[in-house]
Formats: C-alpha cells, sequence, structure tokens
C-alpha cells in the first residue's frame, strides 16, 4: 500500500493509544477523587468502597484501560530500544503476556470483591 | 575547519537543552514507572480479594518511608503524564505546535504537574 511505511500498520496501535488515554483521563481522576473522598483505609471500609456496583464498574474499567494503555506504551519503548531480532520478539511476547495477566488478576480481584458476600 | 567563526550545527558546547525535550522523555519515563503502578495497584486489589491479613500486609508495606515515597513517586508520574497527554492531545489535533506555543504548554504541564500532586498529598 502506497504511504502506510514499510510496517504497513500502526494506525490501529495509535489510535488505540488515543482512545484508552481520553478514557484514562476519566478513570484516573475518579480513582484518584475516590480515594481521596474515602474516610478510612480500614479493610472493611476498603471491601465496602470497591464492592459498591458502580466503583467496581469504574474499577474495572480503569483496569483493563490501564492495561491496554500500559501495554501499548511499553510496547513502543521495546520496539524503540530492545535491538536483536530474538530478543525483540520474546520482549514484545512476555509485554503481551504480562499486561494480559495483571488485566485478568484485577479483573478476578474487582468481581471476587463485588460478589463475594464479605 | 571553522574559518568564518560561526558556530558549527551541532554545536554541543553551545547547545540550549530545550523544555520541551525533557519533557518528551519525561513522558516515557512516567509512563514506564506507572506501568510498575499498574502491577501495585494490581497487587493492592488482590489483597482486598483476599482478605484482612493480605491486605494488612500491603497496607503496611506501603505505610512504610519507602512505600510512601512510591506513592508519592506514582502520584506525580500521573499528574505529569495526565497533564503532557493532554498536550499530546492537543498536538494530534494540530493545535500549540508553534514553538512559542510549545515552550509554554510544557512550562504550564511542568507547573500543574507539580501543583497537583502538591494539591493532592495535602487533602488526601
Amino acid at each position: 500500500m502506497l504511504g502506510s511505511g514499510s510496517a504497513k500498520d500502526g494506525t490501529e496501535h495509535w489510535w488505540a493509544q488515543r482512545v484508552t488515554a481520553v478514557a484514562l483521563l476519566i478513570l484516573g481522576s475518579w480513582f484518584l477523587i475516590s480515594i481521596m473522598r474515602l474516610d478510612s483505609f480500614a479493610y472493611d471500609s476498603m471491601v465496602d468502597w470497591a464492592g459498591r456496583p458502580f466503583n467496581s464498574v469504574m474499577l474495572l474499567l480503569l483496569s483493563l484501560t490501564l492495561a491496554w494503555h500500559s501495554a501499548l506504551g511499553v510496547q513502543v519503548v521495546i520496539e524503540d530500544y530492545v535491538y536483536g531480532p530474538f530478543i525483540k520478539v520474546v520482549s514484545l511476547l512476555l509485554n503481551r503476556f504480562a499486561h494480559a495477566f495483571l488485566a485478568i488478576a484485577a479483573v478476578v480481584a474487582i468481581l471476587k470483591i463485588a460478589l463475594g458476600d464479605s | 575547519m571553522n574559518k568564518t567563526g560561526r558556530p558549527l550545527s551541532p554545536h554541543l558546547t553551545i547547545y540550549r537543552w530545550p523544555i520541551t525535550m525533557t519533557l518528551s522523555i519525561l513522558h516515557r519515563v512516567t509512563g514506564v514507572a506507572l506501568s510498575v503502578g499498574l502491577l501495585a495497584l494490581v497487587v493492592w486489589l488482590e489483597s482486598i480479594a483476599f482478605g484482612a491479613d493480605a491486605y494488612a500486609m500491603v497496607a503496611g508495606l506501603m505505610d512504610t518511608i519507602i512505600g510512601k515515597l512510591l506513592l508519592l513517586g506514582w502520584s506525580f508520574a500521573f499528574f505529569f503524564h495526565f497533564s503532557n497527554g493532554i498536550r499530546h492531545l492537543f498536538w494530534d489535533v494540530g493545535m500549540g505546535f508553534e514553538l512559542r506555543q510549545a515552550n509554554a504548554s510544557a512550562w504550564f504541564v511542568v507547573l500543574a504537574s507539580v501543583l497537583l500532586t502538591a494539591v493532592y498529598w495535602f487533602t488526601v
């Protein structure tokens, strides 16, 4: 394709990075303000806070969007600084795996808090 | 080799480091720092899910000097990446590319991220 460079892609990566960035402006602000307004950081109040339906939804959105945005960002850093085809591919794979793991771990934790009867 | 007496380009000894370059590097550094912060966020969420003992351990770690310094660093990294991210989004729609504008927005981002971090820790 003419005009798409030697890599032939990148638009989707670029666009996803912007979409997640805008989402994180909202989700990140919500998280910090919500934490700031907590009266107590005791265990019971944390379970209560994270278990409220709206907070659970926001925490899920935050974790998944953050993991996505982070994976895209770290990918660019690896592509820029890691030389050698083998180590580069291994790093890129590990980046995806690590972020997928963190995303799923966050989902499981949030759902466990939200659906648990504690 | 420099018969005219004029500076060669690039001439590193008279090169004035632009603030925009510092911010470009810091955007990447804070981004990577926040990726590590994501790991901490997940550990923190998991500890709440695991139960009171696990949460007490993570909360205890957060309460140490190193823990507090890390939280302070992550909050600054967030506010910086947040402010400079907005600056990048303006560039993406073609605004603020003039040198004067880019320098002004750079200093605004520095000021905003330091102020936001300070205000956050004074009100939290």
